[in-house]
């Protein structure tokens, strides 16, 4: 069978002789609402919309779609089940079959899988990775989903759109880089949130001398001290800056990124000690036995807290100001997703699926599953949130500028092997930062450069 | 009678007997060419590009002799990584075999309770290095491990790049030394006795006998637990990269040629160069190896 040269053409297919005379606007507008309740049988769903301008069919779909997911745990992969399971009961006669692979694995083999017979659509992050594989060509266009999508940000939209100003990824959850802290034990000590760098260290130099270790850390796998790393960044010299830094622009031996590591040198002492050997979830649990004061790390950290009121004892401020100049409006909030590879074998339901996804619907069970996450979809309801979560959404959507992660917004090349070894490198020692900055140009000319 | 069929070489066999020579002779040489020499001379060609493994063969770019220059001047991890395989090899090989050995031997003479001392030393053998380096890091944890716990002490046993590597070969060597007793046993279960009791009558003493007799006797064994040895501390891998991925402190060639390959890096091209640079060394012990080997004959 030939490929359809359009979407208008597969659509027109799909439509029996019987049904093409049947008004197709009549039953659109009960096909429009949720698939579920239409219970009109297979004719009145095969009244696709073929008039529409946008190539994501309004109207039903079928077959079977493929989903790669990396939610590997039993928690998030439940989530996954859950709302592909609601997808395929509104849209009756198509199945999702989900190719669950550890997260780790499905990381590393990314290159291959997408090289290979990838899935029809798959669970991905925004940002520089997603942009990468946009211009090498492994994943689809789907700016025609984009088209007619509700309840998203402009900053998703951005987040979303590859280099050639297309779209490639629907968003699905994200969470928020932040400090974190009990309140209980804050009130007890009678901390305040520190407003700048200034009042942090004084913070840090009480809670010292409270017996506590002011900041929790753990770099043994390497990648949370690069959270470190954005959240300085982006406060000492910005938003632009940072991201122009990733994209591998900027030289990292500029004054600017070496003030980075001296303010970082000036606030290392109130981090935990011998955090090379310490995982976070270490980490986040000397936080949780208040044997440290706070936390920069991101709000999945609330999955070592106890449910109930354990999570909500925990609270979180923004990096505190340094430069007034450059203040606090820009922060960090990875978003996770799916993607549709380059050429799926179910195109019409994938994009349809992939819509569904980006809608409050699906995005509200997903967070069923896992609360430490919050929706992507303005319009998605809040009114089931965590006392944290709330606080998540709100800090998220009055921030001015949003950045990913560093091994997000860079090449996963120049993340893994260069940045992870650097920064372990300076937490061992802070004081030879020239150098640092030295070796980090070397490397990031070599690997950029080709 | 003497016989007159002599061997007149290949034609005398029957054409069934032939097809099946050249089966025999085909099939090991093509696995061995796809398997082993295919992989090898491509990740030499590969060392000389920058590929990211992603598109055709046809979009890969040959950079020379670049790789090789990075890693020698601005990537830090590579001499470190040579320095930790040099002193992984001289432990395995000046404590971790001769321990085995000596377990051995101990076993062999019928200590009490030889059968459990036997199965506890041979225990780490069956786990893999990664579940070794899992159960030594509810050890070495520093807040939550066992070790810290009993001290007293706040020792990052593994995150103190001073430190690490010597706790992990002590979980290394706690695995080798097992491997090496069992080889070893099977090897003196095989002595002729009469070689003990002639040296015992002749007055050699226990350690006398043990080097002048049994240990000559014993050649071929010692060979093959050098070998061992040698392969084990060149391709220690799993153990470090359970551990921290082989960073900080923890560096092995190997762990350097995967985290450039195999994970989301990508980086075939550099990575290819590191493998080259392992295949040299090891070649380098092979050589050695086949020289030993081919005196002996």
């Amino acid at each position: 069978m030939t490929r359809p040269s359009s979407e208008a053409e597969y659509l027109a297919r799909m439509v029996p002789p019987s049904v093409r005379g049947v008004d197709r606007r009549t039953l659109l507008r009960g096909a429009l609402g949720v698939g579920a309740l239409l219970g009109a049988g297979t004719l009145a769903s095969c009244g696709s919309s073929s008039e529409s301008s946008s190539g994501v069919p309004t109207g039903a779909v079928s077959g079977e779609v493929t989903a790669g997911s990396y939610s590997s745990d039993a928690v998030p992969k439940a989530a996954v089940q859950s709302y592909m399971d609601a997808f395929a009961k509104a849209n009756p006669g198509t199945t999702v079959k989900i190719n669950t692979v550890d997260h780790n694995s499905f990381q590393e083999n990314i290159n291959n899988y997408l090289q290979g017979s990838p899935d029809d659509v798959f669970s991905w992050f925004a940002g520089y990775r997603m942009q990468f594989f946009a211009e090498k060509g492994l994943v689809g266009d789907i700016s025609d989903v984009w088209s007619n999508m509700s309840g998203m940000s402009d900053a998703m939209k951005k987040a979303s759109t590859g280099s050639d100003g297309k779209q490639y990824f629907v968003p699905m959850t994200n969470y928020p880089w932040a400090v974190f802290y009990r309140k209980s034990l804050w009130s007890d000590k009678g901390y305040e949130v520190p407003k700048t760098l200034d009042e942090l260290k004084t913070l840090g130099a009480q809670m010292q001398k409270d017996g506590l270790a002011p900041i929790a850390f753990g770099d043994k796998d390497g990648w949370p001290a690069m959270g470190t790393f954005d959240q300085l960044n982006l406060r000492i010299n910005g938003y632009d800056f940072h991201v122009s830094l990733m994209a591998g622009k900027e030289d990292w031996t500029d004054p600017k990124v070496k003030k980075v590591f001296d303010t970082w040198a000036g606030i290392l002492p109130l981090h935990q000690a011998d955090s090379l050997g310490r995982t976070w979830q270490e980490a986040a649990q000397s936080l949780q036995q208040k044997k440290s004061g706070m936390y920069v790390l991101g709000s999945f950290l609330a999955q070592q807290f106890e449910k109930g009121a354990e999570q909500d004892d925990l609270d979180f401020f923004t990096f505190p100001e340094v430069d007034s100049t450059i203040g606090t409006d820009a922060i960090e909030a990875p978003i996770d997703g799916w993607m549709m590879s380059a050429r799926p074998k179910n195109e019409a339901a994938s994009k349809k699926l992939l819509q569904y996804i980006s809608q409050p619907e699906a995005q509200l069970l997903a967070l069923k599953a896992d609360p430490s996450v919050i929706a992507t979809n303005s319009n998605a309801d809040t009114s089931g949130y965590t006392a944290l979560q709330k606080k998540s959404a709100e800090f998220i959507k009055s921030a001015k500028s949003i950045s990913q992660f560093m091994d997000r917004d860079t090449r996963p090349d120049f993340a893994s092997t260069v940045m992870i070894p650097a920064l372990q490198n300076f937490i061992k020692n802070p004081k030879d930062i020239d150098g640092l900055c030295t070796s980090i140009q070397a490397q990031k000319k070599s690997i950029f450069g080709s | 009678m003497a016989s007159k069929r002599r061997y007149k070489g290949i034609d005398q066999l029957s054409k069934r007997d032939k097809v099946v020579v050249s089966l025999m002779v085909i099939v090991p040489t093509l696995l061995v060419l796809w398997l082993v020499w295919f992989p090898a001379v491509g990740t030499v060609l590969l060392s000389f590009t920058n590929w990211d493994g992603i598109g055709p063969l046809s979009g890969i770019k040959p950079v020379g002799l670049q790789n090789y220059i990075d890693i020698a001047t601005i990537y830090p991890p590579f001499w470190p990584a040579m320095q930790h395989n040099l002193i992984w090899l001289a432990v395995l090989f000046f404590i971790a075999t001769p321990l085995g050995v000596l377990f051995a031997v101990l076993v062999d003479r019928g200590v009490a309770g030889t059968r459990f001392y036997q199965s506890s030393i041979y225990l780490p053998v069956v786990l893999s290095l990664a579940l070794v380096g899992f159960i030594w890091q509810l050890i070495y944890s520093r807040d939550q491990g066992l070790l810290n716990a009993i001290t007293g002490g706040t020792t990052d046993w593994y995150g103190d790049p001073d430190v690490n590597l010597w706790a992990v070969l002590v979980a290394a060597s706690w695995r080798h030394a097992g491997y090496i007793m069992l080889l070893y046993l099977a090897g003196l279960k095989g002595v002729d006795p009469s070689l003990r009791e002639a040296a015992k009558i002749d007055g050699a003493s226990e350690t006398t006998t043990f080097f002048r007799v049994i240990l000559p006797v014993m050649r071929p064994i010692n060979i093959i637990v050098i070998v061992v040895t040698f392969i084990e501390s060149l391709r220690a891998f799993d153990i470090v990269w359970v551990i921290n991925k082989g960073r900080n402190g923890l560096e092995l060639i190997s762990a350097l040629v995967t985290q450039n390959v195999v994970g989301e890096a990508s980086r075939i091209g550099f990575g290819s160069a590191l493998a080259t640079i392992m295949l040299l060394i090891s070649s380098v012990l092979v050589i050695i190896y086949l020289r030993i080997a081919m005196k002996e004959d």
